[in-house]
């Protein structure tokens, strides 16, 4: 049965009306209209859908949206602040950290709460936390010198 | 895929959850962090009727001290015992240790203590370290509260002791002296998967030898087990290389690991031999 459930997403009230089964991150591609979460899974392990739950890096998939009420929620969608992209979007632009894209937003949204958590990660620790996060195209080396780039701006 | 339809309740208080569990039998389910039962429901595997979401109950988040023995709440996240300094001692250093090995960080934030023992895979970490420690597991019903020790806890595969109308509510580990010394090595094919194997102990090191050792494997059957002959065969003795090889043998005779897609029976036993090997090596060497 579908019930109504108040979601704040970037800073924005949405008012949704969906099933308890509905993952947040359906909720957020379906009934926000916010589709630059992507879904890869399903199932917890290639961390595409990631976004920031009260600050924190979880799988989108993973939680159903009607437990995120009262908690604010941050997507890729709010990481640029108008035309000016985030430092770590920047990043992952400059330093090749893409190629297909389809992973890049969980990865963007894991490092960006990664380092508000931590903001001084050595290198074993991103290399740890980017194992987070599936990606197929880049092996990798890219997105930890753009993360690397990213964290010292952000600094 | 999406997981099957379910009733939602979010219950804030520990007697409410006792409840509903107790009203609804078999078709309810507890969600504390959800990062093994939600996977589970999108392959439909699970198919719970109602889901009783525990993440409400914030009495259920605590780490304390009572004496000698620490007491965790079940909703405790994984990333809370991945400091140290949580919990005193060497305990707080073995479990930071078994927490860090715990899937990823997205997962460690949001994934509970007592969602994974009650979840009981033979592979997971806490289940490991609960049997190690002879841990007191904590189950709440209708009927009152009861202690279950860790080893009469884990039946097979996930599945526990715990009744359909029982809430896991705390889990109780007995703090560890300063001078005791632990060990925890896995064995896994990519960082943050569940180990194939993996051991832990904890030993202790006297004027007259080692006292009250502890070997724990995972991975090596439908539970996590201690290794009897291994403990034998460090109780008492000084430690030395060729003790910890010994030690080693007697724990790979121990076991009778299933074979699976991840590793044949042979395999496992031979990860059993080396990974306790380098366990009590580490532990030897923990300054």
């Amino acid at each position: 049965m579908k019930t109504p459930v108040k979601l704040r997403v970037n800073g924005q009230a949405h008012e949704i009306f969906v099933e308890p089964r509905k993952t947040l991150a359906d909720a957020l591609r379906d009934d926000c209209g916010l589709t630059g979460t992507h879904l890869g899974c399903e199932h917890g392990v290639c961390g595409a859908c990631t976004v920031l739950l009260d600050g924190d890096p979880v799988r989108a998939c993973l939680m159903f949206a009607i437990q995120c009420q009262d908690m604010e929620i941050r997507t890729v969608e709010g990481l640029a602040d108008g035309e000016e992209l985030h430092p770590m979007q920047r990043a992952f632009w400059e330093k090749h950290g893409l190629q297909c894209g389809f992973c890049t937003p969980g990865f963007l949204m894991l490092a960006v709460g990664a380092l508000e958590r931590k903001p001084d990660m050595d290198e074993e620790e991103l290399k740890e936390m980017l194992s987070s996060n599936l990606c197929r195209c880049t092996g990798y080396q890219n997105i930890l010198a753009a993360v690397r780039a990213a964290q010292a701006e952000m600094q | 895929m999406k997981p099957p339809r379910f009733e939602y309740r979010a219950p804030s208080d520990v007697e409410e959850v006792v409840g509903i569990l107790t009203e609804v039998g078999d078709e309810g389910k507890v969600l504390a962090g959800g990062q093994s039962l939600v996977p589970s429901m999108n392959f439909r595997l699970a198919r719970p009727g109602l889901l009783v979401d525990i993440n409400g109950v914030k009495a259920l988040d605590y780490i304390q001290r009572s004496g000698d023995r620490i007491l965790i709440g079940t909703l405790t996240r994984h990333s809370c015992l991945e400091n140290a300094a949580a919990v005193p001692g060497p305990l707080g250093r073995l479990l930071a240790t078994a927490a860090h090995h715990v899937g990823h960080m997205p997962i460690r934030v949001r994934g509970t203590f007592g969602g994974s023992v009650a979840h009981a895979d033979p592979a997971a970490e806490w289940c490991m370290v609960s049997v190690l420690l002879d841990a007191e597991i904590i189950a709440v019903g209708s009927r009152g509260r009861r202690t279950i020790p860790a080893e009469d806890f884990f039946r097979t595969v996930f599945t526990t002791a715990l009744e359909p109308y029982e809430l896991l509510s705390e889990v109780i580990l007995p703090v560890l002296p300063d001078s005791a010394r632990f060990g925890f090595v896995e064995f896994s094919r990519r960082a943050g998967d569940f180990a194939i194997v993996a051991s832990s102990v904890v030993i202790d090191v006297g004027s007259n030898g080692i006292i009250n050792p502890r070997v724990a494997l995972a991975g090596v059957g439908g539970t996590p087990v201690r290794a009897r002959s291994a403990e034998a065969v460090l109780a008492g003795s000084a430690p030395s290389a060729e003790l910890f090889r010994a030690a080693a043998d007697a724990a790979a005779g121990d076991v009778e690991p299933m074979g699976d897609i991840h590793g044949s029976s042979e395999y496992r036993r031979h990860l059993v031999r080396v990974l306790t090997r380098r366990a009590l090596e580490r532990a030897a060497s923990e300054a």
